[in-house]
């Protein structure tokens, strides 16, 4: 039987406010090195390389004054191209629209959706603003999913350059009672599941989490257990504001989560929820993850509220929990121990399956930190980048 | 003829200099010049006209012969001096943003 080759490469794939960053290092992951900005000037939200093929990369780059744009490498990020659209002067016209997101409205699809709940409490027509996350398919590099804002899950099969909604999200009863977040509208999470490939988990701030178990046909509303004390009814179906899920693929079923306030844990696949927040010094956060070989070991952020949205007592501390939630420990060695006050959005922190398992974490003043060896001890592999939006990881032969 | 002065951000997008040229049979009007941009440079395709709704993005500015074009219909024909191609027409990013 083959051997599979020994992993002696990792590639940090950053979004920053300001392009994208590219950091390589061995497998030791003390020193880096930092090829960038991508796609300068632009926003990117959301980075992230196909499973099934590591040199098959998907870039959201945005602008406020010029939309939305998609980019996707062949070569691993060292080159770039947007699918559809050739750089530079074209021989034969192009149709295609590879960044259109066009939202579902057709009758055949059951239920068109026209409007949602805005801050005013008035609803407001649903608008394409721009891609958040993009989640390429677990085996096909032409496949990858979309979340969107104004919320609302796409999916391209054919490498980005068209994409179709999966409207039954959308559509499935509650969406006129979703409203945006302090960020938007935003689908920001989508898990897909290897051991079943029908099912998808998605969650939209501020609607809450949702199960589709036909490959995003239907969906259902998985907040049972969830409880917001921004919600007239704490307990209300959906509005819940979630911040971001997280799974183990070697047990699908229990997910955790980091919610506008709590830190929540499911073992039945969003049936029930029950908070883990435990000892952590504040439950209020953004980003959560899960240790690549203990799947009962799991990371947060914690910051100090909704309003003062920076680090408890101006230190930077990550916490792992070994035991599934509530006993936490913090973790600083290497960490900013004073006068710290960067945060850590939802899609900045990431897990590596290296042997000794790597976590790392992207701050909005622009460093970005390393942990070869699952949190004990971190290095700053990039400082001075831009704000960063996300942070996503592969481990190369 | 018509000559098209793009933003930084979108010669970096299309890999193009500053100025480029685009034809379209006359008379020229404002989008028939950014269609045929959009034709010779797939990659500025939704950039300055919102892909759904057609129109000019909110923070992007058209000027021509020191005059501001933002608000004329797009259909309307472009200064005589930029159809014969003596003056560009400038596709500007608004100032904002940090």
């Amino acid at each position: 039987m083959a051997q599979a080759k020994a992993k002696t490469q990792v590639r940090l794939l950053v979004g920053t406010r300001k392009g994208a960053f590219i950091l390589t290092s061995d497998s030791a992951r003390k020193t880096w090195q930092v090829d960038g900005p991508h796609f300068g000037g632009w926003e990117v939200y959301h980075i992230k390389g196909s499973p099934a093929d590591p040199n098959r990369i998907y870039a959201a780059q945005h602008s406020e004054w010029f939309g939305q744009v998609i980019q996707r490498s062949n070569d691993g990020g060292k080159t770039w191209e947007q699918p559809g659209a050739p750089p530079g002067t074209a021989e034969e016209p192009v149709t295609s629209d590879s960044a259109k997101f066009a939202y579902d409205t057709s009758a055949a699809t059951g239920k068109p959706l026209k409007s949602h709940l805005g801050y005013d409490g008035a609803q407001h027509p649903w608008e394409f603003k721009r891609v958040w996350h993009l989640e390429p398919s677990l085996d096909d590099p032409d496949a990858v999913y979309a979340g969107v804002e104004d919320a609302a899950l796409f999916r391209s099969e054919d490498g980005g350059v068209t994409w179709r909604e999966l409207a039954g999200l959308r559509g499935h009863g509650s969406g006129t009672e979703w409203e945006p977040g302090a960020g938007g509208l935003c689908l920001h999470t989508i898990l897909l599941d290897k051991a079943n490939p029908e099912r998808i988990f998605t969650a939209i701030s501020a609607a809450g989490a949702f199960r589709s178990d036909d490959s995003g046909k239907t969906w259902k509303t998985i907040n049972k257990g969830l409880s917001s004390v921004t919600l007239a009814n704490p307990t209300a179906e959906v509005g819940h504001c979630v911040h971001r899920l997280d799974m183990h693929p070697s047990q699908p079923q229990v997910l955790y989560m980091q919610k506008h306030w709590d830190v929540m844990r499911t073992d039945d696949s969003g049936e029930t929820w029950t908070k883990i927040s435990g000892n952590l010094p504040s439950d209020f956060g953004f980003p959560i993850a899960v240790h690549a070989h203990e799947p009962e070991t799991i990371y947060v952020v914690p910051i100090t509220s909704d309003s003062e949205r920076f680090p408890v007592d101006g230190k930077l501390r990550v916490y792992r929990s070994r035991t599934g939630g509530k006993k936490w420990q913090p973790l600083t060695n290497g960490l900013p121990q004073q006068n710290c006050y960067v945060g850590v959005l939802r899609d900045a922190m990431c897990v590596d399956d290296m042997e000794s398992c790597g976590i790392y974490l992207g701050t909005t003043g622009g460093q970005v930190y390393c942990s070869p060896d699952s949190g004990d001890t971190w290095l700053a592999a990039a400082s001075h980048l831009p704000p960063v939006c996300s942070v996503e990881v592969q481990t190369l032969a | 003829m018509i000559r098209i002065q793009l933003p930084h951000l979108l010669q970096t997008l299309a890999k193009c200099d500053r100025e480029v040229k685009v034809q379209a049979p006359p008379p020229v009007s404002l989008l028939a010049a950014i269609r045929a941009l959009e034709g010779s440079f797939p990659a500025l395709r939704g950039t300055i006209l919102d892909q759904h709704t057609g129109q000019r993005r909110p923070k992007v500015r058209f000027f021509a012969c020191s005059e501001d074009l933002s608000l004329s219909p797009l259909e309307l024909p472009l200064p005589e001096a930029v159809q014969s191609g003596s003056e560009p027409l400038l596709i500007v990013g608004a100032i904002s943003g940090g």
